[in-house]
């Protein structure tokens, strides 16, 4: 079946439907997802969105600019981070005006507490930057612009998975999608495209993120010749349940919760003396590996205690109650009473398709767009978080670039005409498709996935060194070679999840190789990527974004500057 | 330990009608039901098809009858349920395929009480000012996950498909309680009706359903109340 759109959205997680609120009054959009649109995982973001509100304490957004470039190791394009922190406040606003919950302060504000690298003065002392709505913010902001789509009329296409992007003469034109209930192939056509679908975190095997983050969106993006800019940047969070990667929020050390050794010490201390358990998520994440090598985890295993029983049964009930039912649920512990288990955590990608401030999505060095292709939210690389994404400022970002690519793809609507498909845009998805249902190689899909998921997690994990990951890149390399004799026992169309899994493994196993790779090439320590070879961050020679391209002779690698504007490097402590 | 699934199987392409299957897992006792349905499609049998994508609890994909009661299937632990374990698809919605119904009543439902927030005043330069107390007086029904697990489990809903079902009712609450809304009336003329709230009989089923713990009976309760006493209770 054919469509025709204005603008295409990929993904209705936060970024997408706020992009979609823009598009109403200029013209035709449609909002595909290939699931229904409240089950995105902004969902299940919990600590709070990031805005210099000052409600309950004096905060400015220049402080906030700060914190996020520092919190990024310096590798945050200051030009994005000014716009984040910037526009953070208004859209936050705007958010409540749309009827968003948030927790409130005794005299009616917006509630707002301390998070992770969020400081006043320029890193003097943590600041109460976080708004959030109990530890649920995600969630309400989800349920919140999904009720304004509704209000709007946005017309969506639920469960359509989308499997490529049309370029024609160097433009974007329309994606083809496949809709699970039938099996059916639809072309979209389109002046603009935006993608919006997330982060990959099921590269890894512990990850706090849903079985649908696989990373379509950037892997798409990567086949039709766009460079992916920064992967080596992956965060792992400090505090997942153990075993599990079920998150829990930042905000329980927010609230004062610290977090403990097997000596029960507050180990923080002799990390970040500064911050402490507030300190950014990538210096925590490393701490607990430390500890944990040097044997004092948790009865001599692999995690460290959090511990909020200090906190008293009320602030818990009250602020954190998601997470006590989590750790209820799953642990069989009551967080109120006893510490939780916790370990890093593969969580957030702050690498992905290259984009400029208009959530353009841009090809080189230069900073060139490719006309009528945009990207927002975690799949994009503004890069406003840099080598490490600070708490709060993904929700933040969503809504800011959101609506930044919104209002300049509306301008390109006005400005621009069609431009025609290529013949047979969906045949190579098409083909692709056909090729995994009639696969006989016998290769399995769940082992390929499981051993990409294991070596990710053990060679390209929170601390890396030269030979793991090129011991990883041979790794990836052998099992995309599997991948070609794949077969699959489900050959029905109808909602068959079966060749969707295989399809997705193609996506993951692509920006694997490309994050490898990435990784292995960057001889520094910088935000999220640590290696012990290189453990100091170098400046002189690598204060630049990566852009890895894949082609067919595999993965080539250049670089592109940083946009320096207010404020220095300097050395990064807390 | 190892574990009996019996799950109901329905092949739109190849079955006239739905029947059981059983498959043989090996699991952790705090492993959850949804891990042991992976297993199955993951190194069993292929077709097996459900919803999934959190894995816990928060995004609602992944409700399911399970031993005769509406769960999540990432929230229910295999030391719960013991060495049978009985899946099937929600009721009272049209079956897809195996354990995936069709949601699209449910969420045409949900659409036609306005669920979205209503005010006829400027909005100010900045917050709308909104005491605690005021705050938590809808904090209940703001948890809703449009799982679908209550009105599935709802007994009026299985005898009368046109029945609003209790996850409309919950996220029309949600902003009748809100203080800032101003959108009560409009609302109230959707769910005055003998196919609104009017066909709950508080059988309580929802309640227990719901993985979100929302108290769904009380809130119907409360809409009832202000439709027959004008006040909000």
């Amino acid at each position: 079946m054919y469509h025709s759109y204005d603008a295409v959205i990929v993904g209705a997680g936060g970024a997408g439907l706020r992009a979609a609120l823009e598009l109403g009054k200029v013209g035709s959009v449609a909002v595909l997802s290939k699931l229904y649109p409240t089950r995105s995982h902004t969902g299940a973001a919990q600590g709070g969105i990031g805005a210099a509100l000052g409600n309950t304490e004096e905060d400015l957004w220049e402080w906030h600019m700060f914190d996020t470039v520092k919190g990024g190791d310096y590798l945050t394009d200051q030009d994005a981070a000014e716009v984040l922190a910037l526009e953070a406040v208004e859209t936050v606003y705007e958010l409540e005006h749309w009827g968003l919950p948030f927790d409130r302060t005794p005299d009616g504000k917006i509630a707002q507490r301390p998070f992770g690298g969020h400081t006043h003065h320029f890193g003097a002392g943590p600041v109460r930057r976080s708004c959030y709505a109990a530890d649920r913010t995600g969630h309400m902001i989800l349920q919140t612009l999904y009720q304004q789509c509704v209000r709007h009329n946005v017309q969506f296409f639920d469960e359509y998975h989308v499997l490529d992007l049309s370029i024609h003469d160097g433009v974007a034109c329309g994606v083809t999608a496949y809709q699970v209930l039938t099996g059916e192939i639809h072309t979209f056509r389109a002046k603009t495209v935006l993608f919006a679908t997330g982060g990959m975190g099921r590269m890894f095997k512990i990850t706090s993120n849903a079985h649908a983050l696989t990373g379509d969106g950037p892997a798409i993006a990567l086949r039709r010749g766009v460079p992916m800019e920064d992967m080596e940047f992956f965060q792992f969070h400090p505090t997942g349940i153990r075993n599990m990667g079920i998150l829990i929020t930042e905000a329980v050390r927010g609230e004062g919760g610290i977090l403990l050794n097997n000596e029960g010490e507050h180990f923080m201390e002799r990390y970040s003396p500064t911050l402490l358990d507030l300190a950014p998520r990538d210096i925590v994440s490393r701490a607990i590996y430390l500890e944990v090598r040097a044997g004092r985890g948790i009865a001599g295993k692999d995690y460290v205690n959090l511990d909020a029983s200090h906190l008293g049964r009320e602030v818990v009930e009250a602020k954190l109650p998601d997470i006590a039912d989590f750790c209820k649920t799953y642990l069989g512990v009551d967080p109120a009473a006893e510490p939780m288990p916790v370990q890093p955590t593969a969580h957030y990608a702050m690498g992905g398709i290259p984009t400029d401030v208009e959530g353009r999505v841009v090809i080189d060095e230069g900073n060139t767009p490719l006309p009528g292709f945009y990207a927002a939210g975690e799949c994009a690389c503004v890069s406003v978080h840099g080598a490490n994404r600070l708490g709060t400022n993904s929700l933040v970002d969503l809504v800011v670039f959101g609506r930044r690519a919104g209002r300049d793809m509306a301008r390109y609507i006005r400005e621009n005409d069609f431009v025609p498909l290529p013949v047979e845009p969906e045949c190579e998805a098409c083909d692709e498709v056909d090729r995994l249902l009639g696969g006989t190689g016998g290769e399995s899909v769940a082992d390929i996935r499981r051993e990409l998921q294991q070596v990710m997690m053990d060679d390209v994990g929170v601390f890396r060194v030269e030979a793991q990951m090129q011991a990883a890149v041979d790794k990836v390399h052998e099992l995309q070679e599997r991948y070609r004799r794949v077969s699959i026992q489900d050959k029905g169309k109808k909602f068959n999840t079966e060749l969707l899994e295989a399809i997705e493994l193609g996506y993951l196993l692509d920006l694997a190789e490309v994050t490898a790779e990435s990784a292995l090439a960057r001889k520094e320590s910088r935000g999220a990527h640590s290696r012990e070879d290189f453990p100091e961050r170098d400046d002189e020679n690598w204060l630049k974004h990566t852009l890895a391209y894949r082609g067919e002779s595999g993965v080539e690698l250049r670089y592109k500057p940083v946009s320096i504007t207010r404020f220095e490097p300097k050395p990064r402590t807390y | 330990m190892n574990v009996t699934l019996k799950i109901q199987r329905f092949n739109p392409e190849a079955d006239d009608k739905p029947h059981w299957e059983e498959y043989q897992v090996e699991v952790e006792p705090t492993d959850r039901l949804l891990d042991a349905l992976n297993q199955v499609k993951w190194y069993q049998d292929g077709t097996l098809a459900f919803r999934r994508s959190c894995a816990h609890g928060v995004c609602g994909s992944d409700a399911m009858t399970i031993n005769s009661v509406n769960r999540l299937a990432c929230k229910v632990l295999m030391q719960e349920v013991g060495k049978k374990v009985t899946v099937e698809p929600l009721r009272g919605f049209p079956i897809v395929k195996d354990l995936v119904v069709d949601m699209d009543p449910f969420f045409d439902k949900y659409r036609s009480v306005k669920p979205y927030f209503i005010s006829y005043e400027p909005d100010p330069p900045v917050e709308r000012y909104q005491s605690p107390e005021e705050r938590a007086r809808f904090d209940d029904t703001t948890k809703c996950i449009l799982c679908g697990a209550c009105t599935s489990s709802c007994p009026s809903f299985w005898g009368n498909r046109e029945y609003i079902g209790p996850a409309t009712i919950v996220q029309a609450h949600r902003f009748i309680f809100d203080s800032r809304d101003q959108g009560t009336n409009e609302r109230l003329e959707v769910l005055n009706d003998r196919e609104g709230v009017w066909r709950c009989r508080t059988i309580f089923n929802c309640v227990g359903a719901c993985p979100r713990e929302i108290d769904v009976t009380r809130a119907i309760g409360e809409v009832k109340k202000l439709l027959l006493f004008n006040r909000m209770v």
